[in-house]
């Protein structure tokens, strides 16, 4: 047989405490980043958030032959009044470019005003609409989203014209680029799109804690509970340090990791509760760092298949799944993590703590009280063969 | 009896794994020979799987129809055609008032004789629609007011009407496969367009929003030979109206323009309107009454089109009417608060008419279509907007797909190294969720999206995961000294348990993720769903089959490649 992990034996729950420490380092930094970042003035938010959760639009246009400068785009948007755009030259393909430009703010009240206090002008304008530029121009106070969309065009046209209607850029001979993406969500649907996230994330959690606490104890459907926490709030300490745009692939990767992180923290639940029929006198400290050496193999074997994936995810899945790549590549590393050194100890320090309060009645030595008291707790239920 | 067992167990598997492969591969429809060559075959897969948008390119709207501005448009109405009724039978009525506050909305009418109450209210309710409505009489007031519930109904049936003037536009627009339905929450009023192939979703945008109003109206002026009166400024008409526009009058500017050269740098430049119109209202005719309506060129110009229009018979018939009594006239085409041409009535005329101007050929086809098509009963406001252009489509599934091929490869090479010969039933477990997955996501009818991949690479992480539990178990439970068989059988009843507990914790999740999330996530909790449901499939019933085979055949196996 050929196998990495035969037999271990490693004291994991005794290397609890810096495991621990380490984890709220990274929370910390997380943290610092977050608050600080939200209370510099003039500096970026806590997180770089996507036109998905905040509105505004987001688009990829392609160049033919001599790409502009980035600063040269930004330049160009000045003009056409967008001050706040973020302009990224895509990694994997050289001639195209990623815009983003946050929601024109009161475009809409603006638009609303005019209409009431110029009834007339705007008769004027629908009655031009014969004519394309007019319609656009309506179309920017009415029928948009997000004006971004018209003034990224008319700022880029400043480089040559679009590729028209269904020709590609290639078909186009005149055409200096063309827009071959856009994403462009309004205020309401932002806040809408960002709640939904949050619940939906919440109540995942809660079905969670139920299903364990059913299946197993209150203790581990908390420690794996708290463990996917800490996942989640890792990897978003890593989106908010290095401003990673978070868009709603990134909550897919996020979902992705709190099911990858139970996942594994059940194993290792399930190994410690079958070890508890087996081992009636050992203490619970033991048997946990019994269990974790078990799947130890199987632990290193998944995790490093799944973040080999992750990896050829992150090098090759391109610009569109960069989001998602990235969190699940810092999810699957402290999935796995979290179980040894979140999961398992918050379980054996609980049934200390129930342990501890039994002992006051019943005197009994200490590993004894331990074992009891984890076994009453976890083996209620019929070990199913 | 084990035996038979395991036979059932083979001919189960045979069969689902035929079925996934005619779902999969298997071609639709006429079958022929060049069906089973290879591109044959390619061209069954890219059929047969419904890839979501953001693979195939195509936009995606959704919008949201202002059902508030509906009930206050509708409150507003009747209020008016309540007093106008009641003044009609000629009953005793002062002045209406309408509240459209907070979800409040109500109409209210003084009557200036009490005793007539009854008969005021039953001559209303002859004509005006207020079913639904509470209906209150104090002292000298009758109010209606619309109950919550009622409002939700009347909401309802805005977004109805609108989907279906919404549709009937887009079919006529020639849109390709386009899917079409509510949105969101129930009460939300979104509705969501999905467009596969369309880039750019400009025009067909504008399309549907636009409100087309044609009305016919006579103008105040001397009839022909004098020539239609026109004023420079809008108050000129104004001041000659004696400075206020009385109730049965109109003031429209009159643009029937051919100045297609504007301001090209400088769309949000508008021009005021030299020419204006006074218009006796009420209209002749309006645009509820049109049968048709279509574009028309005569000089075959595609900048020069009209269009013409013709009538529904009620409408004729008082569009006969009042042209035959008003011969040498001018008559009004007014198309959205806007004189489009006037010209004098020459003869009586029926059922025809024309709306002339210079319209590009793209403007008047969405103009006769918005005609046909009826107004939306409230405006409708856009709120997200995504458009995936073809090769941006291509470049996410190449990217996705590649990165997804290359990680399967490289797991494929690890289980065969790593676990040998039982590396090999893994790794056929492993293709047939993957083929069973794809195959069920066309059962379901579902679309393969960019997050439904990334559901698709996760599902196969939990099979790989699976395989891994089940095959250390078994190495554990031989180090431990058991024979081949009682291995397995043992490594599999054990794995199992903790199998199930891990994919009935993620099916959990991922199944409250479909009911709260919105598009992408469900299109990942779907595949996410499938996935797992058929890894207990495949990795515990298949591979298990496949070690009770091995195991039937030498029963005193000693050692197992593992």
């Amino acid at each position: 047989m050929f196998e990495f992990f035969g037999n271990i034996n490693v004291d994991w729950m005794g290397i609890r405490k810096p495991l621990i420490a380490l984890s709220i380092l990274i929370l910390l930094a997380g943290l610092i980043s977050a608050v600080g970042r939200q209370l510099t003035p003039g500096g970026t938010d806590a997180f770089n958030l996507g036109v998905d959760f905040q509105g505004g639009t987001f688009i990829t246009a392609k160049f033919k032959g001599e790409k502009p400068s980035e600063d040269g785009i930004r330049a160009a948007l000045q003009t056409v009044g967008v001050n706040d755009s973020v302009i990224q030259s895509s990694i994997d393909k050289a001639d195209e470019v990623l815009i983003k430009v946050p929601l024109i703010k009161g475009a809409d009240e603006e638009a609303a005003n005019q209409t009431q206090a110029n009834v007339n002008a705007n008769l004027a304008a629908n009655s031009d609409s014969q004519t394309t530029d007019q319609a656009a121009a309506q179309t920017r106070e009415k029928n948009q989203v997000d004006s971004g969309r018209a003034l990224v065009k008319s700022a880029l046209d400043s480089f040559g014209k679009e590729a028209e209607g269904t020709k590609t850029l290639a078909e186009d001979e005149s055409a200096a680029y063309k827009i071959v993406g856009t994403d462009s969500v309004g205020p309401v649907a932002g806040e809408q799109l960002r709640n939904q996230a949050i619940i939906a994330t919440l109540l995942g959690m809660l079905g969670i804690l139920l299903f364990i606490a059913f299946r197993y104890d209150w203790t581990y459907a908390a420690g794996a509970v708290i463990a996917v926490f800490h996942d989640v709030l890792i990897t978003l300490a890593f989106f908010s340090v290095f401003q990673w745009e978070v868009s709603l692939t990134v909550l897919a990767a996020l979902l992705t990791l709190v099911g990858f992180s139970v996942n594994d923290s059940i194993v290792i639940f399930d190994r410690i509760r079958e070890n508890l029929t087996l081992h009636r006198n050992e203490p619970i400290y033991n048997l946990t760092n019994r269990s974790i050496n078990q799947t130890m193999s199987r632990t290193i074997i998944t995790g490093g298949l799944v973040f080999l994936s992750v990896l050829a995810l992150v090098l090759f899945g391109g610009e569109v799944l960069r989001g998602f790549s990235l969190a699940l590549f810092v999810g699957v590393i402290t999935g796995t993590y979290s179980t040894i050194a979140i999961a398992s100890p918050i379980a054996i320090w609980w049934q200390d703590k129930i342990g501890a309060a039994k002992a006051k009645i019943v005197e009994v030595s200490k590993t004894e009280r331990l074992a009891s008291a984890s076994r009453r707790s976890v083996s209620r239920r019929p070990i199913a063969r | 009896m084990k035996n038979s067992s395991l036979l059932i167990r083979t001919a189960v598997i045979l069969a689902v794994t035929l079925i996934g492969f005619y779902l999969v591969f298997g071609p639709r429809g006429s079958v022929n020979a060049s069906s089973f060559t290879w591109a044959g075959i390619k061209k069954n897969l890219s059929e047969n799987i419904n890839l979501g948008l953001d693979l195939k390119g195509g936009s995606h709207l959704v919008m949201r129809v202002k059902t508030d501005d509906y009930l206050k448009k509708l409150t507003e109405n009747n209020k008016e055609a309540a007093l106008t009724a009641a003044k009609e039978a000629e009953l005793p009525v002062g002045d209406g008032t309408f509240v459209t506050e907070n979800n409040n909305y109500q109409v209210s009418i003084n009557v200036t004789d009490d005793s007539k109450t009854p008969e005021i209210i039953e001559a209303v309710k002859k004509k005006v629609d207020f079913s639904g409505w509470a209906e209150s009489v104090s002292g000298d007031t009758i109010t209606w007011s619309l109950p919550v519930a009622a409002q939700k109904v009347l909401k309802d049936q805005a977004v109805t009407q609108a989907e279906r003037i919404i549709e009937s536009r887009i079919n006529a627009f020639g849109v390709k496969e386009p899917t079409f339905a509510r949105h969101g929450a129930s009460d939300s009023g979104q509705l969501l367009l999905q467009m596969p192939g369309v880039e750019d979703p400009e025009r067909i945008k504008k399309l549907i929003g636009a409100e087309s109003r044609l009305t016919l109206m006579k103008v105040d002026s001397p009839p022909n030979p004098s020539p239609v009166k026109i004023f420079p400024t809008e108050q000129a008409a104004i001041q000659s109206l004696g400075g206020t526009i009385p109730s049965n009058r109109k003031v429209f500017p009159f643009s029937e323009r051919d100045d297609a050269a504007n301001d090209k740098n400088n769309p949000q430049d508008k021009k005021e309107p030299t020419q204006w119109v006074v218009l006796e209202s009420p209209a002749v005719v309006d645009g509820s009454e049109l049968r048709d309506a279509a574009a028309v060129s005569r000089t075959g110009s595609e900048s020069d089109y009209q269009i013409s229009f013709s009538f529904k018979p009620g409408g004729a018939q008082k569009f006969g009417e009042w042209t035959g009594k008003n011969i040498g006239s001018y008559m009004a085409v007014v198309l959205n608060d806007e004189v489009k041409s006037a010209p004098y009535i020459k003869s009586q005329i029926f059922d025809t008419g024309e709306i002339s101007g210079k319209f590009t050929k793209g403007t008047a086809e969405d103009l006769a279509l918005t005609l046909k098509s009826g107004a939306l009963p409230a405006e409708i406001e856009y709120q997200e907007e995504r458009t995936v252009g073809p090769s941006l489509g291509a470049d996410s599934i190449r990217a996705g797909v590649t990165a997804s091929i290359g990680g399967l490869v490289f797991i494929v090479i690890f289980m065969l190294i790593y676990y040998r010969g039982s590396g090999v039933n893994a790794v056929l477990a492993l293709l047939l969720n993957l083929l069973l997955t794809l195959a069920a996501l066309i059962v379901f009818d579902s679309t393969l999206t960019l997050p439904g991949i990334a559901g698709l690479i996760l599902g196969i992480g939990m099979a790989v995961d699976s395989n891994v539990l089940i095959f250390e178990r078994i190495r554990e439970e031989m180090r431990a000294g058991n024979s081949a068989a009682s291995a397995v059988n043992e490594g599999f009843d054990r794995a199992f348990i903790t199998i199930i507990d891990t994919h009935i914790t993620t099916i959990i999740s991922s199944v409250i993720l479909y009911m709260y999330g919105s598009g992408p996530i469900k299109g990942f909790a779907v595949t996410l769903i499938l996935g797992l449901l058929i890894n207990l499939f495949s990795a515990v019933f298949v591979s298990r089959t496949i070690f009770m085979w091995l195991l039937e055949r030498n029963p005193n196996m000693k050692k197992l490649s593992i």
